[in-house]
């Protein structure tokens, strides 16, 4: 166990592909379904149950953007970045959302580990932009100010229920 | 396999089964620039140096190129020239160009090309995050600044060796080469075979550089220094001073350390014969008491390190004897113990490998007593021709002389470790009880010899057929594994060796391609040929030592486990 990482479930997701060496990337793509991210310990049993070396499937595990090998927030924010959403200045919402959780450097999860900010290259839905996502759920035609409210209003909400 | 004509810079050229355009360009006299092609990997084409043009005035690299017939290319078109220059001067510009104090100087691909392509001036400057250094293996060194992502070292890993400790991580501009996590090499299961920095064409993974050590060790009046020399190393050595691979310089070499300062040298063939002699007997118990089988050899120390890593349940399968190096440095360190107390001396013993592995290996616990380790240092074939030039010793034209005695007499067989199937001979040649030259003979064309990855023969010895395998390069040893546990083959004894044709292509050796790995076991198979004696027993010198040593001493002295209690 780590981190709420069953290893029972990351083999049973394992065997389910046969062991195959070129599923490699789907069974990456089902743990991460399930645990929001791949932890060292689940790579190295991959690359044990696979049998290829663990250097090989962290090289995969890191050419991919998609994947990630660091633990995500509860609400993972994406603000679209695309050619619409970009002339629509989404850039200036990233950077507030930035400043609001404080990340810095290459932190993309807050201190709290509440949230996750990403970018996300065109989500199709340019006749909102700009669009910022909240675990998937659409916000149309986002502002600076927009996306603060509705974090802090998360933050209140997480901290009504817990 | 394809056959035909094709034309290169409008000479006809003909093909007969060439993999690709480019080993039919080097066929044809053009030396083909390249950064990661090499015949024994796979094709990557990654460097792009490789670049010909067709007729339509296509650009293509000629690695992962078919020949066909009537095929018209040319290798050195304005484009393609233009178009290299620019290929090294990006390199260049994300590389680090420290190159005068760079362990590689003299011997780096990437400066050979720059210069052949007149790269004069780099107009980029380098962006890249600052990398770190990572020295903690007891061989090699990496430096991830001098990388230019060829991924020869990752092939060579993974492909070559089985182990795949590193490969490429992140991509595009942020691709770097590194073991999982960005571990250290330490922190690894990585064997210290440096074949990676054997491949690395720059600076980027080099070997452990103990030179200054031993310089230290060689000035220090309180210290007798004791060299021993490794069979591999002898056809070898003389590649750097312009002679043909396979030409035995052992006596110029020992001239060359003792115009160094050296005290006294060796050969490790003395060590060689103890190993044949215990192995035999070893391997002998093991028919009467059946088993444990497979058998396998312990000389390597990289293959040791493997299944310690990965398959600890084969570690009593390997023969409990120490390698030809370290039996040959407990026997030395223990006579020379009572004349260090006599003259106040310290005995200083370097071993010269054409391995970076034994580097580790002399590193071990099990090889060290009261915190003094047996043979206090290894240097690698390169690092001994790099002090012989230092010393400005012209090694061909020096007189010769024989290693020193008593430790420095050794026969055929133990010339002969130094490539693959050595071992297993030596051994065979012991355990035979037909003692004629015509057994001897036979030997010589029998499967035990010769290049292929995996060798298996089957030898009467007295009533029983003894199945042998050979296997060199590790990864067709792990293949070899896995066939015997599948219950596929069965074996009794086993020489693995983890370069590829063993020794001879160990990873401290020159740099050297396929053609001079066999030139070099030509030149030991040679040395054997002309050998006084060829069979382990009839070393006189051994013979002498095993009769004054008692069962006790001769286990502590010559044997080792290394399943952890």
């Amino acid at each position: 166990m780590s981190n709420g990482i069953s290893m029972e479930r990351v083999e049973e997701i394992i065997d389910s592909y046969d062991c195959k060496v070129h599923h490699l990337i789907a069974i990456m793509q089902d743990i991460q379904a399930e645990y929001k991210y791949l932890s060292p310990a689940v790579l190295e049993r991959i690359a044990e149950k696979l049998g290829v070396g663990v250097a090989k499937v962290y090289s995969v595990a890191t050419f991919y953007e998609n994947f990630s090998l660091e633990a995500k927030g509860k609400y993972i924010i994406k603000v679209c970045d695309g050619t619409a959403c970009h002339v629509r200045k989404s850039q200036p919402i990233y950077n507030a959302i930035r400043e609001y959780l404080e990340l810095e450097g290459k932190q993309k999860t807050s201190a709290d580990g509440l949230f996750t900010l990403e970018t996300v290259a065109c989500l199709g839905a340019c006749g909102l932009a700009p669009v910022v996502t909240v675990n998937d759920q659409v916000h149309s035609k986002m502002t600076p100010e927009l996306a603060i409210d509705l974090l802090e209003d998360l933050r209140k909400e997480d901290a009504a229920n817990a | 396999m394809a056959k035909g004509i094709m034309f290169i810079d409008g000479q006809r050229v003909a093909f007969d089964g060439e993999p690709n355009v480019l080993s039919v360009i080097q066929k044809a006299g053009i030396e083909m620039p390249t950064f990661c092609y090499y015949s024994d990997l796979s094709v990557y084409g990654a460097c792009r140096m490789c670049v010909v043009e067709d007729e339509r005035g296509k650009i293509e690299t000629s690695c992962s190129m078919q020949p066909r017939d009537g095929l018209r290319i040319r290798t050195n078109t304005a484009r393609l020239l233009k178009h290299r220059r620019m290929i090294l001067e990006l390199m260049l510009a994300s590389h680090n160009c420290s190159c005068t104090t760079c362990e590689k100087s003299g011997d780096c691909h990437l400066q050979e090309l720059a210069m052949r392509f007149g790269v004069r001036k780099v107009r980029f400057g380098d962006s890249r995050e600052e990398s770190v250094l990572d020295a903690s293996s007891p061989a090699i060194v990496r430096d991830p600044s001098k990388c230019i992502l060829c991924g020869d070292c990752v092939r060579v890993c993974g492909e070559g060796i089985g182990m795949g400790i590193i490969d490429f991580v992140n991509r595009g501009y942020n691709m770097r080469v590194a073991p999982a996590f960005d571990r250290k090499l330490s922190e690894t299961h990585c064997i210290s075979c440096g074949q990676c920095s054997a491949v690395c064409p720059t600076g980027a993974i080099t070997v452990y550089n103990e030179i200054g050590r031993a310089w230290r060790a060689i000035h220090d009046p309180k210290k007798r220094v004791v060299v021993q020399i490794a069979p591999a190393v002898r056809v070898a050595i003389g590649e750097a001073f312009g002679l043909p691979a396979g030409q035995n310089t052992l006596d110029q070499l020992v001239t060359a350390l003792k115009l160094m300062g050296v005290d006294e040298v060796y050969d490790t063939t003395f060590g060689a014969d103890f190993t044949t002699i215990e192995e035999s007997e070893e391997f002998l118990q093991r028919l009467e008491r059946g088993g444990p089988f497979p058998m396998f050899t312990s000389c390597c120390p990289a293959w040791v390190k493997y299944l310690e890593n990965e398959d600890p349940k084969y570690l009593k399968h390997i023969s409990t004897c120490k390698s030809p190096m370290q039996m040959f440095a407990s026997l030395l360190k223990d006579r020379y113990r009572k004349l260090d107390e006599e003259d106040g001396r310290t005995t200083y013993h370097i071993a010269i490998m054409p391995c970076t592995a034994k580097k580790m290996e002399a590193a071990r616990p099990q090889f060290a007593h009261d915190g003094q380790r047996d043979v206090d240092l290894v240097l690698t074939t390169q690092e001994v021709i790099n002090m012989i030039k230092e010393s400005g010793i012209q090694l061909p034209q020096i007189e010769l002389e024989s290693p020193d005695l008593p430790f420095g007499l050794g026969s055929g067989a133990g010339v002969i470790y130094g490539t693959t199937g050595g071992v297993a001979e030596a051994v065979v040649r012991h355990c035979l009880p037909d003692k004629s030259k015509n057994a001897l003979r036979e030997l010589r064309f029998s499967p035990l010899r010769g290049n292929k990855a995996i060798r298996v023969a089957v030898i009467k010895v007295g009533e029983r057929d003894v199945h042998l395998a050979i296997v060199h390069g590790l990864a067709n040893a792990q293949k070899l594994l896995k066939e015997i546990e599948a219950g596929n083959a069965y074996f009794d004894l086993v020489e693995v060796m983890t370069c590829q044709g063993g020794c001879v292509g160990g990873a401290g050796q020159p740099h050297g391609m396929k053609q001079d790995k066999k030139a070099r076991a030509e030149g030991l198979y040679a040395l054997d040929r002309a050998a006084p004696f060829k069979r382990a027993e009839r070393n006189p010198v051994v013979g002498a030592f095993l009769k004054e040593m008692d069962h006790e001493e001769r286990h502590a002295l010559l044997h080792v486990s290394y399943i952890e209690e």
